[in-house]
């Protein structure tokens, strides 16, 4: 039932929120509530995501010039040498790269969001393992720390790629302590992909069969998956990677009989599932974004739930789309670019089923349905851009150029993260107990949308043109959509910080509201709306039995009566 | 100069480049280590709206299947795009307890957006890969073209033209490939340190260059004209500075001009120095060694002559058994500060005279 | 209820069906959480099956490119200590399972008699393990650049320094979690020593068995590949 009073918890007196339940450091540093524990994520991942995005910032500046200069200016302006300016952005796009992938995108909806919605949408008290958590997240910190070391042991300038036998052989930079910070990162992601797969198979609450459960769920549930069977051969490709720097065991190293191509395919063996586990979470968000503020039922609700579980299947088997041009045979590229159409299909009924559920819906345009909106705008470019991609001579033409570029942020950030920025303001007020200000929050997401199309957009114009990727000086004839480009990127940059401003300024004391915030401010059907804001500790008072499907808003049936089925 | 960016584009290219250009020679005098990329050179004054050049066999047929891809995304895009916009405002909360419809789901439409688009994409995907496939089978009377990656380099020999080498260099704008019209050319490619990729956009050609082993493409040229080459795999600090020229030539021109092009002989009266000097800017040098005392990839050849050096081996003096030895085997003696470069070797591409050309134009260099 | 905030373990209600004190707070039934730790454990030994499948791929791969290398370096290994290191890891497999099936039945002093043996081979195989290793140290057939045993007196032809690479990768690995499984092994004779397990309660004991199942499995695949190829 979509009111806003919660139907399980109705007659329970206001207990202290899971905020201040414990109080003093040490109960946050060694909580085994997953919501403490999401929220330690998010922050986490939020200050990784400003690194990241301020490497962004610097590269882009350099790239408004089509020679050398902005970085050797600010070097110079430091006391640092000038010469090493191609180096120094070598090393920001490298950063900018490892840091999202590892850092953010991949721990950030999962661990942050999934952590915290998880237990509540199925009605437990916790995840299965709570102390594995905890452990998940103490890795995740040491794996990041290890990843700060490299910035200050001299940066890395593989690209997050590490292509061998450039990582192995010949880079003088701290790749060994960044590929030792991955490795640990990896275990991260296996135990909470662990945790997560026996929670939702396990605590589910009574009368939630797999069919009641919420598509952010389902998703989390696809992502896990990924996440257990993956993330182990990235492990070894990164101990391989290590042993080959160390060791000279020769597996990648030509002079030593290795093959360099191998570290290629070991590589992304790991690396295309973990784009799903990126995406795959958004699109969790997404559903519940787009039913709850239509008020309407997810259209096609197993549909979207089966195609998340086939793209976890499929993502495994499509990795050499990243080499058809490696001089790996044409029959591989064959296969692989044919699997690649099979992914595409499972996607494209998302899209449409989401778009449908729109229909005769009843939409409020408040910023999380906002973001989820431009999430179907800009995620949808990306998945079409990904099918020029997949073509085997089309990808001849645009492989390793700005049009790979493109449609990679279009999917990653034009997908997940606006899908989570959308999340984080959908769910705010329950993680939170407080309102981010809806009228910053619109006007935000604008600097948003405009922003990242500017960046992006022209960047498939720019690669199809033949601008290669990762380039530090670049032909002239490029100069204006470079220009273009980097002033979305400022437009973003606006946006963003204006989005921490007033997230962050929600959070003072002087912004709390004056009474607390109701359980459902937005209507929504599924668990976690059904219990306080912010939830106590345990999540629940008692266990929640559940009849109906998390999207039973009040409904017109046929008959023309009301219907809550 | 950013107001340029609104002008039209053939005003705005030139005006954008000469700025680009002025920029550049003002970045040069600042910082003189870092390659001249666009400062001097000529690159095509193309505007960046301009359709790139479809200069191979391959070419129109990738851009049809692309052009393709996209009509078919703009209109699945807009149909899309419209729909969910029409939803938007035709659904939009009309009242706080609005009710909404019970549609959750419906066969017929389901199958049909997974069928439709599947059939579609079978489509393009068989279409890419006839393409692909006929770019891979290359005519067995093709041109043999032999293709080495270095750091931060290309060097092209051509087994029917021995003595034959082109070397590319981003200073000097110099032409790295050269190619006949209308007949197929295959390219045999490998790398001596880390993976390149040599990637000529024009002829919609890419392949990687790989240690160790050889990889191969063909293409052929239907323009006659000057056309881009790009390094397209990240190999390092400099790999945007490994871009050069392809040069198409019709038939009759093409052998005369390679030869002229690529042989690399003292000329009747040219002193060794002058010589040496040409070597230095055709063979490669120029990518790491500059000639003004200012430090590059590599020491600096001002002043070099019977220097007193420290290498890692011990102390030296540079002589001619120093600098054929620094040629041959690089990484014997590594002058202390540049122990992390690895020069690559010119066994084999340089022959004695030539080394010896090479110290005499280094004697010049006081 | 403050105490249970820094840990699962709590007090119960009574009464509860196969209820035991070991229940964690976030379960509603032992049976759930029984049931949560048999799936997260089946579940890790599917991330530890593909961890270990890269470097057996890694290991096909050496195989295939250089065949007669691998023939040739392979014959240096110790197929008696290898062999015997299996004996020794099937056997201490078997003690796992009665150990597993005596918590299933309550008989205390069988659990620790047979997870006392089971950590006895396990460090048996160590010992083991620590002499093949300390020969090939000696001689020289390390992996990758600290490969020398031609100093030795050993030549192999080809480049046999890629071998020893996957074997040591390989081995290392395995004998990493043989190390963490004596480390387990001992928290949990431990824990039976303190008679935490009984028929009601044994998740754990099964859980350690079958992690351990796991290691012997694995070693079962890599010492004919490594040792016995032909």
């Amino acid at each position: 039932m979509a009111d806003k009073e919660s139907k399980h918890e109705a007659g329970h007196a206001r207990e202290p929120s899971y905020l201040v339940a414990q109080k003093g450091l040490k109960s946050w540093l060694l909580t085994i509530d997953h919501k403490r524990l999401g929220m330690m994520y998010l922050g986490a991942t939020m200050v990784f995501f400003f690194i990241a995005g301020m490497s962004a910032i610097a590269f882009r500046t350099e790239l408004l010039t089509p020679g050398p200069g902005e970085i050797s200016w600010v070097l110079e302006k430091l006391g640092m040498d000038p010469t090493q300016s191609a180096t120094t952005y070598n090393k920001l796009f490298t950063v900018h790269g490892a840091v999202m992938v590892f850092l953010v995108i991949i721990p950030s909806v999962p661990a942050a969001l999934g952590n915290f919605l998880l237990p509540l949408m199925l009605g437990a008290k916790d995840v299965a393992f709570p102390r594995l958590n905890l452990l998940s997240f103490w890795v995740y910190t040491l794996g990041a720390l290890f990843f700060v070391y490299t910035l200050f042991a001299g940066g890395l300038d593989t690209g997050w790629t590490f292509y061998t036998p450039y990582s192995s052989n010949f880079s003088g930079t701290a790749v060994l302590s960044a590929t030792f910070g991955a490795f640990i990162l990896g275990f991260s992601s296996i135990l909470t992909g662990l945790n997560f797969m026996v929670t939702i198979h396990k605590m589910r609450a009574p009368g939630m069969t797999w069919n009641r459960m919420p598509l952010f769920c389902w998703a989390i549930y696809a992502t896990a998956v990924i996440q257990v069977l993956a993330t182990p051969v990235l492990a070894i490709t990164l101990m391989l990677l290590i042993a080959e720097k160390t060791l000279n065991i020769g597996i990648f190293d030509p002079a030593m009989g290795g093959d360099p191509v191998l570290f290629q395919h070991f590589f992304w063996f790991y690396s295309h599932p973990a784009v799903y586990i990126m995406i795959l979470p958004g699109f969790g968000i997404v559903s519940e974004l787009i039913a709850v503020h239509s008020r309407k039922h997810i259209f096609g609700y197993k549909a979207i739930a089966l195609s998340s579980v086939a793209i976890a299947i499929i993502s495994f088997v499509v990795w050499g789309h990243h080499m058809f041009v490696s001089g790996q045979s044409e029959l591989a590229g064959i296969v692989f670019s044919f699997l690649t159409f099979a992914v595409a299909v499972p996607t494209a009924i998302k899209v449409f089923s989401w778009v449908a559920t729109l229909y005769r819906g009843s939409i409020q345009f408040n910023t999380p349905m906002l973001y989820g909106l431009m999430f179907l705008f800009t995620f949808t470019i990306g998945g079409l851009t990904g099918v020029f991609l997949g073509t085997l001579s089309v990808d001849v033409h645009l492989h390793d150029t700005y049009f790979v570029v493109a449609h990679f942020h279009y999917v990653m950030m034009g997908g997940t993260i606006i899908a989570f920025i959308g999340g984080l303001h959908h769910w705010w007020p329950k993680m939170t107990g407080r309102m981010y200000p809806e009228w910053q929050g619109r006007w935000a997401s604008l600097f948003i949308f405009v922003g990242f199309n500017m960046t992006f957009f022209n960047q498939f114009v720019m690669g199809q043109q033949g601008m290669p990727r990762r380039y530090y000086t670049y032909v002239p004839q490029f100069q204006q959509q470079h220009v273009l480009s980097s002033i979305g990127a400022y437009i973003l940059l606006v946006g963003f910080l204006w989005i921490a401003y007033y997230l962050l300024g929600s959070l003072r004391k002087k912004n709390a509201p004056k009474e607390p915030l109701p359980d459902n401010p937005w209507g929504g059907a599924s668990l976690e709306w059904h219990t306080q804001t912010p939830p106590i500790e345990h999540n629940f008072h008692g266990q929640p039995r559940v009849d109906s499907d998390p999207y039973s808003f009040p409904q017109i049936d046929r008959t023309g009566q009301v219907d809550h089925h | 100069m950013i107001l340029s960016m609104f002008m039209a584009p053939e005003k705005a290219a030139p005006a954008a480049q000469k700025a680009a250009e002025t920029a550049q020679a003002a970045q040069a005098v600042a910082d003189p280590t870092l390659h001249k990329q666009g400062a001097g050179a000529v690159w095509e004054t193309v505007s960046p709206w301009a359709e790139l050049p479809q200069a191979s066999t391959f070419a129109e047929g990738v851009d049809l299947l692309y052009m393709f891809i996209v009509a078919l995304s703009v209109f699945f895009f807009v149909l899309i795009m419209g729909v969910q916009g029409y939803f938007m405002w035709k659904y939009h909360r009309k009242s706080d307890d609005q009710k909404t419809s019970s549609i959750t789901h419906n066969g017929k439409i389901e199958f049909l957006w997974s069928a439709v688009p599947a059939v579609l994409l079978v489509v393009i995907f068989v279409w890419g890969e006839v393409d692909f496939l006929k770019q891979s089978v290359s005519p067995p009377d093709a041109v043999q073209v032999r293709v080495t990656g270095r750091q931060w380099f290309w060097t092209v020999e051509y087994p029917d033209y021995p003595g034959v080498q082109l070397t590319s260099s981003v200073d000097e704008n110099a032409v790295t490939l050269v190619v006949p019209k209308g007949k197929p050319v295959q390219l045999t490619l490998t790398s001596e340190d880390v993976i390149h990729d040599f990637y000529i956009p024009a002829f919609r050609v890419k392949r990687d260059v790989v240690p160790g082993r050889y990889t191969t493409f063909w293409f052929e040229a239907t323009q006659v004209g000057e056309f881009n080459l790009y390094c397209a795999e990240y190999c390092g600090d400099q790999h945007s500075a490994m871009i050069g020229k392809v040069k198409v030539l019709d038939p009759e021109h093409y052998a005369a001009y390679l030869i002229e092009a690529g042989k690399l002989e003292q000329e009747e009266g040219e002193s060794m120095a002058a010589y040496g000097q040409r070597i230095y800017g055709k063979r490669g040098c120029n990518a790491c060694h500059s000639l003004d005392g200012s430090p590059k990839i590599g020491p600096s050849w001002k002043g070099l002559w019977n220097k007193q050096e420290t290498t890692d081996k011990g102390s030296v003096t540079i002589d001619d058994n120093y600098i054929k030895e620094s040629v041959l085997e690089p990484n014997a003696q590594i002058v202390v500060g540049f122990e992390g470069v690895k020069m690559p070797s010119y066994k084999g591409q340089l022959d004695d005279k030539q080394i010896s050309a090479v110290v005499e134009f280094i004697k010049t260099l006081k | 209820m403050s105490s249970d905030h820094h840990s699962p373990k709590a007090h119960r209600p009574e009464g509860a069906e196969g209820d035991h004190p070991f229940r964690a707070h976030h379960f509603n039934t032992a049976g759930q959480q029984a049931g949560a730790a048999k799936l997260g454990m089946w579940a890790f030994l599917a991330t530890e099956i593909l961890m270990f499948s890269g470097l057996f791929l890694a290991y096909f791969i050496v195989r295939m490119h250089y065949p007669d290398m691998v023939l040739a370096a392979h014959e240096h290994l110790n197929k008696w200590a290898g062999g015997l290191n299996t004996v020794v890891l099937i056997t201490s497999s078997v003690t796992m399972a009665l150990a597993v099936r005596a918590a299933q039945t309550g008989d205390q002093k069988a659990i620790l008699r047979n997870l006392l043996f089971t950590i006895g081979f396990a460090l048996t195989f160590m010992v083991v393990k620590y002499f093949e290793y300390s020969a090939k140290i000696e001689h020289g057939m390390l992996p990758g650049k600290l490969y020398h045993a031609w100093d030795h007196g050993y030549i192999i032809e080809g480049n046999p320094h890629i071998f020893f690479a996957v074997y040591f990768c390989m081995t290392g690995l395995h004998g990493f979690h043989v190390l963490i499984g004596i480390g387990v092994l001992t928290w949990i004779y431990i824990r039976a020593s303190k008679g935490h397990f009984s028929p009601r309660y044994y998740t754990p004991v099964e859980n350690v068995g079958l992690y351990w199942h796991l290691v012997d499995l694995i070693w079962i695949f890599l010492f004919p590949l490594l040792y016995l190829v032909r």
